[in-house]
């Protein structure tokens, strides 16, 4: 670094230009617009592969997709998913007596439904959801019926528009 | 004869809350606007929620924190722990009875006015050391010590600075000093103690423990400095004594350098008697208020400084720079230099 | 008795009691850092005597070099200690009688010169109530450089060696520590440290 640098350097700081320079972006960006979103009200658009709240989808006769096959409960890499299965009274298919899916365990990775073969267990794009008491954690096969009978519109509507990408 | 002098008593009092209340609002508000402002310069809007435009956010805030515990730590020193908050709020609060608002406007004229606000605000740094040293915590430690030798090497330069007024006036009181920068915004101090101007605002906001010199703070280093184990109303007292010590630093800054309850437009042919109607104590608020803006405009513009650097732009750059305006400020004096000196 | 001077008078005991309390705790704290706050008390009340005495200007130069500058470093050291108070107790008695010594003769030294006959209002009468335009600072910088210029120049000076060797104890003879230097590290520019090369990739061999 040459003297004349060093005077020119000495000079800029003591009238604190690069300070004032910090200061013009500051001040400029005070009118920008802001990006701000007012969240209840306005929402950011969600994707239609968005993983959120889990599901268990029906045919549109009414009969529950699920056959009990336990590949998800086989991939699931944080042992969420617990399973139990034996041949229905009335035809003697094979279905799940209890489906649980434990919320704090799980890490909302997708890998269940993608093993699922019947599109059976999903997960919606609801996001926001809580639990005030210990054990509401654990969701239920009717729980999670509820859900995807709650949400079927929306979760088929999502899984139409993957589908060319699949 | 005695009814005479209960009722001054008295009188003296209603105008310390008079004094006081305002403040206390202002420094609720001041929150309110730093998060606004700061928002905006990052593009968000900030606190916009509580009532209209987020106004009732600081008495949102303000009762959260009132209802809260405070939780004093086990191994910690327990009186000195419930003292160190009041002992920086009370040095912020009372500093205010010698600051003349407006001609006349202030509760004690007293002589040595400067003197004792450098005094007070000296004062302020007991509580962050005795709040650091009490928590028995290390990271409240580590800012406790950050604030003192902070405080202690920027006290110098903002000493120096003021001298340099001291000289321009010649002398402490506060209300002389801006009598003294009558005439419009070129007689006001600002411009021949312009370097000094600099450094006094630098000290100020080193002073008061703000962005970019909150080391004793240092949510990224130490957690949260001096008042990492405070919580509830001890942790808001802190709050209001920062936020307190900064509209001071702006006041004072109004008062020395700006021409405090002044009217900028002063001798301005058409504009000076067109606006001689607006009261001082307008233009008083008006120029604080433009110092708080730049308080959060720089806190919202630079990162926090390193410590070494802090302590060389204390000693060695400030300082020097002080000492040498010191001199300069001197021979203008001496030499009547019109305008400002020309009496 | 009018208001004022009762309020006068109370200010005075209260902070009279106060100096010499706190002048106790000073001494009698087992804690070194409360210790030392008390001692911040003590000047604290000392300074209200003084503007009682209407010496304002000595008093809050009191409170802002002692208080906020010397105490606050002060504490800085004292806090930064890690004192064991057990060995130094276990001398106690065998250096009371010197110490007793010591502080009678400081004592007796005291009593010498600030008794009534020495110091007394015979002696220097109480000092006048000056009018409220009367500016403290003013006097005594008229006494300071004019009288006292000598001895007040002479403090300076001696200030000044005082600093300039406790630097020169404090620097290091030999430089062998790494130092930062701010000064070079804020002039890098990105050219200095960062170099663009363009890379040009590689062409596909079919």
């Amino acid at each position: 670094m040459n003297l004349f640098e060093k005077i020119k350097h000495n000079v800029k700081s003591f009238l604190l230009w690069e300070l004032l320079v910090g200061m013009s972006l500051t001040g400029r960006y005070f009118f920008r617009k802001k990006i701000t979103i007012m969240y209840p009200e306005e929402k950011t658009p969600v994707s239609a592969r968005f993983r959120g709240l889990h599901a268990l989808r029906r045919y549109p006769s009414g009969e529950e997709r699920c056959i009990a096959c336990k590949l998800c409960e086989a991939v699931c890499p944080a042992l969420a998913i617990t399973i139990e299965a034996e041949p229905r009274k009335e035809d003697g298919s094979r279905r799940t007596t209890l489906y649980e899916i434990d919320l704090f365990k799980c890490i909302y990775c997708g890998f269940c439904e993608e093993s699922c073969p019947v599109d059976s267990i999903v997960e919606t794009n609801l996001s926001n959801y809580h639990f005030e008491h210990r054990g509401e954690n654990i969701m239920t096969k009717q729980k999670l019926l509820a859900i995807g009978d709650k949400y079927e519109e929306s979760i088929a509507r999502d899984r139409a528009n993957d589908a060319p990408f699949r | 004869m005695w009814e005479k002098e209960l009722i001054n008593l008295v009188w003296i009092v209603v105008k310390i809350i008079i004094i006081l209340i305002p403040i206390l609002l202002a420094v609720a508000y001041l929150t309110y606007v730093e998060r606004r402002v700061i928002g905006y310069m990052q593009c968000r809007i900030g606190p916009n929620r509580v009532g209209f435009m987020g106004l009732l956010q600081p008495i949102a805030d303000a009762m959260k924190l009132l209802f809260k515990e405070i939780i004093i730590p086990a191994p910690s020193n327990r009186y000195l722990f419930i003292i160190a908050p009041i002992l920086s709020f009370a040095p912020a609060i009372f500093v205010w009875s010698v600051i003349p608002f407006s001609q006349g406007l202030v509760l004690a004229n007293i002589n040595a006015g400067l003197l004792f606000v450098l005094a007070a605000t000296s004062l302020g740094v007991y509580g962050v050391l005795v709040a650091g040293w009490a928590s028995n915590s290390k990271y409240a430690f580590f800012g406790g010590m950050r604030a003192a030798a902070q405080i202690v090497s920027y006290e110098i330069a903002m000493g120096f600075a003021l001298v340099g007024v001291l000289l321009a006036a010649g002398s402490m009181n506060l209300t002389t000093i801006v009598e003294h920068q009558t005439g419009g915004l070129w007689h006001w101090y600002w411009l021949p103690l312009f370097p000094l101007f600099i450094v006094y605002w630098i000290a100020g906001v080193a002073e008061t423990n703000r962005a970019p010199f909150d080391m004793a703070e240092g949510e990224s280093e130490i957690v949260a400095g001096f008042h990492v184990e405070y919580s509830a109303i001890a942790f808001a007292v802190f709050f209001l004594a920062e936020y307190a010590n900064m509209i001071l630093i702006a006041s004072l800054a109004t008062l020395m350098f700006l021409g405090g309850w002044l009217s900028p437009f002063q001798g301005i042919p058409v504009l000076g008697p067109a606006l001689a109607f607006v009261p001082g104590l307008i233009w008083f608020i008006a120029k604080v208020g433009f110092f708080l803006l730049l308080y959060l405009w720089i806190r919202a513009t630079f990162p926090r400084y390193r410590y070494d650097q802090v302590m060389r732009l204390g000693w060695k750059i400030l300082i020097p720079v002080t000492l040498v305006w010191i001199v300069v400020v001197a021979f203008m004096v001496k030499l009547n230099l019109p305008p400002w000196f020309a009496g | 008795m009018t208001i004022p001077h009762i309020i006068e008078q109370v200010v005075f005991y209260f902070s009279a009691i106060m100096v010499v309390i706190s002048g106790i705790m000073v001494i009698a704290q087992r804690n070194p850092v409360r210790g030392a706050l008390a001692l911040v008390l003590a000047f604290v009340f000392s300074a209200v005597l003084w503007i009682l005495l209407e010496s304002e200007f000595l008093a809050l130069a009191l409170i802002f070099v002692y208080v906020g500058a010397v105490m606050t470093l002060f504490l800085f050291v004292v806090m930064m200690l890690d004192m064991d108070i057990e060995p130094m107790k276990r001398n106690f008695v065998r250096y009371l009688p010197i110490g007793l010594f010591i502080s009678v003769l400081v004592l007796a030294f005291m009593i010498y010169v600030v008794a009534p006959e020495h110091f007394g209002l015979s002696k220097y009468a109480k000092p006048l109530h000056a009018s409220a335009a009367y500016s403290n600072v003013k006097e005594l910088g008229h006494v300071l450089y004019t009288k006292f210029v000598y001895p007040f120049e002479l403090a300076a000076v001696l200030l000044l060696v005082a600093m300039v060797s406790a630097i020169s104890l404090a620097l290091p003879v030999v430089r062998e520590r790494k130092l930062q230097n701010p000064a070079e590290q804020v002039m890098v520019k990105r050219e200095d440290r960062i170099r663009l090369v363009n890379v040009p990739s590689e062409k596909r061999i079919d």
